[in-house]
């Protein structure tokens, strides 16, 4: 057992830390939240040149041949500063799907220009009805000859507006909730039929609703097994919870800092409000909250390259539970700490509440996977 | 970064639950399974079973009985003790003086008291809690004061666990009340058999006698059972109680609880479905077993940034650890409340010596220590500093509050 990050890793650590204290203070994320895309293009160039944007994948593909704590990394670097451009979306969503479920062809196609920040991706699963269940799916996938026809709606599509790719789930054979009979079609954002309309979401992000009339998809556009998707999406989920976590784990860490720091210098009955039992206790719980966070971020981390997919599924399950109990008392008990002040759009705790809570319900709220969880045999072997 | 455990870990892991499994008496291994207490005689076994193997003090310098394990080979140790429901090792000797003896005692203290707690020919309790010293320990009052060559000690000690049974107590004593009280205090070596000391019983809420009161009246104590200095017997104490990291979680003795809660919810033992099948009882269940999965991998953490050769210090992410580590204890023993129900209610305190008891239980063979482990189980948040001591503690040594 070894905690110990490679000099690599702490190279990479290091480096983001700086990018993130250089180039994304929270006036800077204003600026990126209010451009063009909602995010900062050139920023994303430069994760790019970092290598970030290739991190996660396999030398041979295009990538760097990094995996899961790469991810981690650069994830809680993120969910610290706040980061708005579309990594998740792009990197652990679309390229997980690249990863775990594309032909070698594709994966040449994409890869590369993943990682040269020439491409975005954005993955259209969820539909109106879906709830958390992933295979909850109505969006038909028809097929015309050697091409398939997409017909639906897409309701939640992280980074929908702005990508140029789109990776579609849809319903090849079976019936609305089964795992089985589902695809991944490979969808150019500007193709005849779909249609986009992009909204802001709660935590400052940018997400679309997207219909799909008569939408035609060649063969090769076809990622995998038209009807065996339901496995590669499951674990490509797994993955992005994973990471999300992290992200949750840097945004928590940051909330935590910003409280500290708050109850020294805030004044009141002319002593540091710090130094009241009553809201140090409270704090200390946080500080309790976060390290249990922080403990099932590293399990979730380690547990998404377990071959074991009942033992994998349990460890993800338990992870997002703890994370979202976690984010949620932190959330709340950070605001409460602060006072009147942590109630203003202006302020950077808010900010990352809200984001903590949107992360709670991303694949599943903490009851959700608690749920999961229940339905199984226990952690303990 | 590797959370796996090595291939070596592993196999030790697998070396002692074979241990203990082959070693470990039945007799002493049914007692604890079910919820009763090891008594005297059942540690004193088991540790010289340990002690025989070498594996009695394992944390300890080698030269003084210890083993030189890697501080992750320590935790899979004491986990799989917990789990294999042996007697822990008598905390008071080999965890608290033993540690204090061998940091800061002189030379013919360590070749008197070491070898004689490793085998646990000497029976250790701690004398430092007052009626009137609780968290505020450095408030204590009693006395030690010179007289000839010799100290004369005065005072009550309380809350002293299985004083019934010792052979020596470690005291903490006021030697000079003139300074600030933490400057003023020491530490002594007491023989349990000097005449003044009385030892008198505390009954518990769950009707057991683990701890006592200890009263010191004219105690005379030869000049050379002290430990270090005068006057620093508050930072011996410190070092004491920070010493303790790698156990103070107990993750081992919760997971041991779990499967038990899992291995009695499935009996159907009310209606015509087991307890398990009720689903928010699960949800219960699992909630308990994510927070426990975390906790294990925080104190992972936390053992391995102890670097080899390191000298212990003081790690203020014990606190987080006894905080979560005592919630989660008193949490498994609710869940096992959730699976006895009813049942719960008979008070059959005889039952604690089950060997020599004829009469049939009332109700299930196993629902009579149930009740008692939950009432007795709230004494972990409030000893070894109280939760709301480690969250003062977490504020200002962690957030620097």
């Amino acid at each position: 057992m070894d905690f110990d990050l490679s000099d690599e890793q702490r190279q990479l650590s290091d480096n983001l830390a700086r990018l993130m204290k250089e180039r994304y203070g929270f006036e800077s994320r204003k600026a990126y939240g209010a451009a063009a895309l909602g995010f900062s293009e050139e920023l994303w160039r430069q994760y790019a040149e970092l290598g970030l944007l290739g991190a996660p994948f396999a030398e041979a593909d295009g990538g760097f041949g990094g995996g899961a704590v790469e991810t981690m990394l650069i994830e809680e670097a993120f969910g610290r500063a706040l980061v708005l451009e579309p990594y998740l979306p792009t990197v652990v969503l679309g390229g997980g799907v690249l990863r775990h479920g594309a032909s070698q062809a594709q994966r040449e196609a994409m890869i590369s220009a993943i990682a040269a920040g020439e491409l975005r991706l954005a993955l259209a699963h969820a539909e109106r009805g879906s709830g958390f269940n992933l295979f909850d799916v109505a969006t038909s996938a028809r097929k015309d000859g050697t091409a398939w026809v997409l017909d639906g709606e897409k309701g939640l599509v992280l980074n929908g507006d702005s990508a140029q790719k789109l990776i579609v789930l849809a319903r090849t054979a079976g019936g609305r909730r089964e795992k089985g009979g589902l695809g991944l079609f490979l969808v150019d954002a500007a193709a005849p039929g779909v249609a986009r309309r992009g909204y802001p979401t709660q935590d400052g992000l940018r997400a679309a609703e997207i219909t799909l009339t008569n939408v035609r998809v060649d063969a090769e556009e076809v990622i995998g097994d038209p009807e065996g998707a339901g496995v590669v999406l499951e674990r490509v989920v797994e993955d992005a919870i994973a990471a999300l976590c992290a992200e949750a784990v840097g945004a928590m860490t940051e909330a935590m800092e910003i409280t500290t720091e708050y109850l020294k210098t805030r004044k009141q009955f002319g002593v540091p409000i710090g130094s009241f039992q009553a809201l140090q206790h409270r704090a200390a719980e946080m500080v309790v909250a976060l390290e249990q966070a922080r403990s099932m971020m590293m399990f979730a981390t380690m547990m998404t390259s377990e071959a074991d997919a009942g033992e994998r599924a349990k460890a993800i399950s338990a992870a997002k539970t703890q994370i979202g109990r976690s984010a949620k008392f932190i959330g709340q008990q950070a605001t409460q700490l602060h006072g009147g002040i942590a109630m203003t759009y202006e302020y950077k705790l808010g900010h990352l509440f809200k984001r903590l809570t949107m992360i709670d319900l991303a694949f599943g709220d903490a009851d959700e996977h608690l749920k999961r969880l229940s339905e199984r045999d226990g952690l303990f072997g | 970064m590797d959370l796996s455990f090595s291939a070596d870990e592993v196999s030790f892991r697998e070396e002692v639950r074979s241990f203990v499994r082959d070693n470990l008496p039945a007799a002493i291994r049914d007692k604890l399974a079910s919820g009763r207490h090891a008594g005297k005689e059942d540690i004193v076994a088991w540790t010289r079973i340990l002690a025989a193997k070498g594996w009695s003090v394992p944390h300890w310098p080698v030269e003084w009985g210890g083993t030189g394990w890697s501080p992750i080979k320590l935790l899979i140790f004491n986990d799989e003790i917990q789990r294999g429901h042996a007697p822990e090792s008598l905390a008071f000797g080999s965890s608290m003086v033993g540690p204090v003896i061998y940091t800061f005692g002189s030379q013919a203290q360590k070749e008197r008291f070491l070898p004689r707690i490793v085998d646990l020919s000497d029976w250790w309790c701690q004398g430092f809690s007052e009626p009137g010293a609780g968290s505020d320990l450095a408030g204590l009052r009693t006395s030690a004061k010179r007289e000839g060559d010799g100290w004369v000690l005065n005072g009550q000690k309380t809350w002293t666990t299985l004083a019934q049974y010792a052979d020596w107590i470690f005291v903490l004593a006021r030697t000079d009340a003139s300074v600030k009280k933490q400057e003023g205090i020491s530490f002594f070596l007491v023989d349990m058999k000097s005449p003044g000391i009385t030892v008198r019983p505390i009954q518990t809420i769950d009707g057991g006698h683990e701890v006592n009161e200890v009263f010191l009246d004219n105690v005379k104590i030869p000049a050379e059972n002290i430990v270090g200095q005068e006057n620093k017997g508050w930072d011996y104490a410190k070092f004491l109680l920070s010493n303790e990291r790698s156990g103070i979680a107990r993750v081992g003795v919760s997971k041991a609880r779990l499967a038990k809660i899992r291995r009695l919810a499935a009996l159907p033992t009310y209606g015509d479905r087991p307890k398990m099948d009720d689903p928010l009882f699960r949800m219960k269940l699992a909630a308990v077993e994510v927070e426990l999965k975390a906790l294990e991998m925080t104190q992972m953490r936390v053992i391995s940034a102890i670097r080899p050769g390191e000298k212990p210090k003081p790690n203020p992410m014990s606190s987080v650890l006894k905080i979560k580590g005592s919630e989660l204890q008193q949490a498994t023993t609710e869940l096992l409340m959730d699976v006895v129900g009813p049942y719960a209610l008979p008070f059959q305190p005889e039952r604690e010596d089950g060997e020599r008891w004829n009469e049939p239980p009332v109700g299930p063979d196993w629902a009579s220590t149930i009740a008692p482990t939950y009432f007795n189980t709230r004494k972990v948040s409030i000893y070894g500093g109280s939760n709301e001591i480690q969250r003062s503690i977490i504020a200002k040594a962690i957030l620097g509050l």
